[in-house]
């Protein structure tokens, strides 16, 4: 971790601005720095469908994926978190991954136990350094809620802070957890939530925060936010701040005001799952995590939903959703279009519709009407 | 990562180890109320009115109680900080009071920013071992929002967590924050929640928790919850993920209203005014403050400078706070009378404050509610 950050911030700041840049198309981040794999005009692209829904979400992908002719080879691995021993398969996908750039995931579980492993899902985003995870949560018109204007984009740091693991019981019964909250990377993460308001015609970016009480750690974060901002003053972007208790009571009464936001890793946590509940549920909000080297894309709520599993009920918009982020990353914009106005189609009107929607439909029932659409 | 994985393996072997010899003080129904009648048969409670709407709000408290003939006498102090010996501190009468009388009712404090003292919030905390922060919300008819089922009851850990207050900057641009969690305060914000869920009929308490994360921390506040569970088998325990949890009380809250949930402290923060944000703000919500030494309830939203004297001021969640310290106190009677007319007073929509979307003055309000308590 500490290597990492500090690596991070010896690199000429110069360079790291110009990477940090989101070209975006259609309205997601798109950070083409290094291409990915692709042979004969197909990209090769790591798929890890994870536990719980994974396969079956990942299934419907792979099924409408079939049905458009995507130029897209899977590199499958079926990485399970439920038990340690996974572990030597964890290791190949990371390899593919790095060779790829490019990869789908579902959840992998990660046990509460003490005795378990560690997250395999952060170890992901850390030793990658995907620093940015981009969630949108947007009203669909056809899926009334209880909140009709919601439209903003959660940039939640996705490396350090409370998801340190660095834990350490100094006397028995009394456990520190650190969080660690790095200059360079809550620079980063700042200059990419401007960037990404920039590229996608947002109006404000607020910063999601406890500095009243953690001083030093988040008003690091607030303070470098607030420089940042500085230096975006000329593209006319409005910045304010909020305490995250009170931005989640404002969420869930006035989620009107919120544009883009931009927090530490757990607030994100936090916020993703308001967000996504004030929308229509995880089903239905894709994410991706974006770094300089490589993007992961991955269900916006990231949730194994094990309870449903196997049961072909799960929603598999969100999966679909965050395979034509990642279309789109690949610069394949006129296909990522198509799959998700078929898939937007589908949802809003409001015939196949998956239990979470209060629909009968089946997952595969869904993943057949999005093909009908096509 | 994997290196530092392995460490942490090493220190679990210890961890468990000292679960099995340690033994824990089985502490009595935490902090219940031990006060005593004055010899003019009411009970003395210390009354912080508090800076801004504070004391208009807490005249109305007072107006409302005096009519409902509740055995209470108050004792007014202030908590406006004084210097001595060079530094500022709370008025030795203020804490006696509280001490002496072990109950308190607490107006909203104006915390002034980035002024060298402590916040008094958290020195109340510190002197009197607030260690368990209860927070009811519960929808309130004839106030509208997007959710008319809230029925929630939220514990949190108040004295250690992410709260604890110990960071440090190891080098230039790198922080190190400290979550600190205790068996020992864990064990009794616990027990708080069992013992709550017991007396309110509440049968159930759900620990929520990011251990899947931050496995040693989290993990030791759950095996806490755990360990303290089997003392109350009629009470059913279970354990779920911060984010599950959020997602699925905004997308119903329903489900949440046979249960009183416990937590550490950062997620009992947010998640407390997030169900107040469901209900309708601040304004409306209760809070109170359990400790060892005393109790002190409270309403939580801010001191409002902005209308402070004008007779605007909305008293709801200062009222419905003392009917918490009313149960906390055993006198349920009074507690349940006083929320009805309150309620129903809400419900009408006739007499109510600016801020619910009536004309009312605090004085029109407060005098709805006698007249209510008068009838019934």
């Amino acid at each position: 971790m500490l290597r990492n950050a500090i690596s991070a911030a010896a690199r000429p700041l110069a360079a790291q601005s110009r990477c940090y840049a989101t070209a975006v198309s259609g309205g997601y981040p798109n950070v083409a720095h290094r291409p990915a794999t692709k042979y004969g005009g197909v990209y090769t692209v790591t798929l890890i469908p994870g536990d719980g829904i994974g396969a079956e979400i990942t299934d419907s992908v792979k099924e409408i994926f079939d049905h458009v002719n995507a130029p897209i080879e899977w590199e499958q691995y079926d990485v399970s978190g439920m038990s340690s021993s996974g572990e030597a398969l964890f290791k190949q996908a990371m390899e593919s991954l790095k060779r790829n750039r490019v990869g789908l995931k579902g959840i992998l579980f990660t046990p509460i136990s003490q005795h378990g492993h560690i997250s395999w899902n952060v170890a992901m985003r850390q030793q990658l350094d995907i620093y940015a995870s981009v969630v949108l949560c947007k009203s669909l018109p056809g899926f009334p809620t209880r909140h009709s204007n919601v439209d903003f984009a959660i940039i939640r740091e996705n490396t350090e802070g409370e998801y340190s693991g660095l834990e350490h019981q100094s006397y028995p019964g009394v456990v520190e957890s650190l969080k660690v909250s790095t200059r360079a990377k809550a620079e980063r993460i700042s200059r990419f939530a401007f960037d990404f308001a920039l590229k996608n015609n947002r109006k404000k970016v607020t910063c999601i925060h406890k500095a009243n009480i953690m001083k030093l750690g988040d008003g690091l974060f607030l303070n470098t936010f607030r420089r940042v901002a500085e230096e975006y003053k000329s593209s006319g972007i409005e910045y304010n701040d909020m305490i995250v208790d009170n931005t989640s009571m404002q969420l869930v009464a006035r989620p009107g005001q919120f544009d883009v936001m931009v927090m530490p890793n757990l607030y994100g946590a936090i916020i993703s799952n308001i967000g996504a509940a004030l929308v229509g549920g995880p089903g239905i909000v894709p994410g991706c995590n974006i770094g300089r080297e490589y993007a992961l894309f991955e269900p916006g709520c990231r949730h194994v939903a094990s309870d449903i599993m196997g049961t072909n009920r799960a929603n598999p918009a969100a999966m679909v959703l965050s395979a034509t982020m990642m279309l789109r990353h690949l610069g394949l914009d006129p296909l990522a279009n198509s799959i998700a106005s078929a898939t937007f189609d589908v949802i809003n009107s409001g015939k196949v519709r998956t239990a979470d929607m209060g629909g009968s439909a089946t997952t595969s029932e869904f993943t057949q009407a999005v093909i009908q659409k096509l | 990562m994997f290196r530092s994985h392995s460490l942490a393996g090493v220190a679990r072997g210890a961890l468990s180890r000292s679960y099995a010899i340690r033994q824990y003080a089985s502490a009595p129904p935490t902090a219940g109320f031990a006060g005593r009648k004055g010899s003019n048969g009411k009970y003395t409670v210390t009354l912080i009115p508090g800076d801004g709407i504070g004391p208009e709000i807490s005249q109305s408290i007072k107006d409302i109680y005096a009519a409902a003939e509740v055995p209470i006498q108050w004792e007014e102090v202030s908590v406006t900080p004084i210097l001595k010996g060079g530094k500022t501190v709370i008025p030795d009468n203020a804490i006696q009071s509280v001490k002496r009388n072990t109950v308190a009712l607490k107006g909203p404090l104006a915390t002034p920013i980035g002024k060298g003292h402590v916040s008094l919030n958290l020195t109340l905390r510190r002197t009197f071992n607030l260690f368990a922060n209860v927070r009811p919300c519960v929808s309130i008819k004839g106030f509208k929002t997007p959710y008319d089922d809230v029925n929630t009851v939220l514990i949190r850990e108040n004295t250690e967590g992410e709260y604890s207050g110990i960071e440090h900057e190891i080098v230039d641009g790198v922080v190190q924050s400290i979550k600190l969690i205790t068996w020992d305060a864990s064990e009794r914000v616990a027990r708080y929640a069992f013992h709550y869920a017991e007396a309110s009929g509440r049968k159930r308490v759900t620990a929520v928790h990011k251990a899947n994360i931050m496995k040693m921390s989290d993990g030791m506040f759950l095996s806490a919850c755990r360990e303290v569970s089997k003392e109350f088998p009629n009470v059913k325990y279970d354990e779920d993920l911060l984010d599950r949890v959020c997602l699925q009380i905004v997308t119903n809250p329903k489900p949440f209203s046979d249960r009183v949930m416990v937590m550490p402290n950062l997620y009992g923060d947010i998640l407390s005014d997030m169900c107040a944000g469901l209900i309708g703000g601040l304004g409306l919500t209760p809070s109170g403050n359990i400790g060892r030494d005393a109790s002190i309830f409270e309403a939580v939203h801010g001191s409002a400078p902005d209308i402070a004297g004008k007779g605007l001021a909305n008293p709801t969640a200062l009222l419905l706070s003392s009917l918490m310290m009313l149960r906390h106190m055993h006198l349920y009677e009074h507690a349940d009378k006083i929320e009805q007319a309150a309620l129903n007073t809400i419900a009408e929509g006739k007499t109510i404050t600016g801020d619910l979307g009536g004309k009312a003055s605090t004085s029109e309000y407060t005098a709805a509610i006698i007249e209510k308590l008068r009838k019934a």
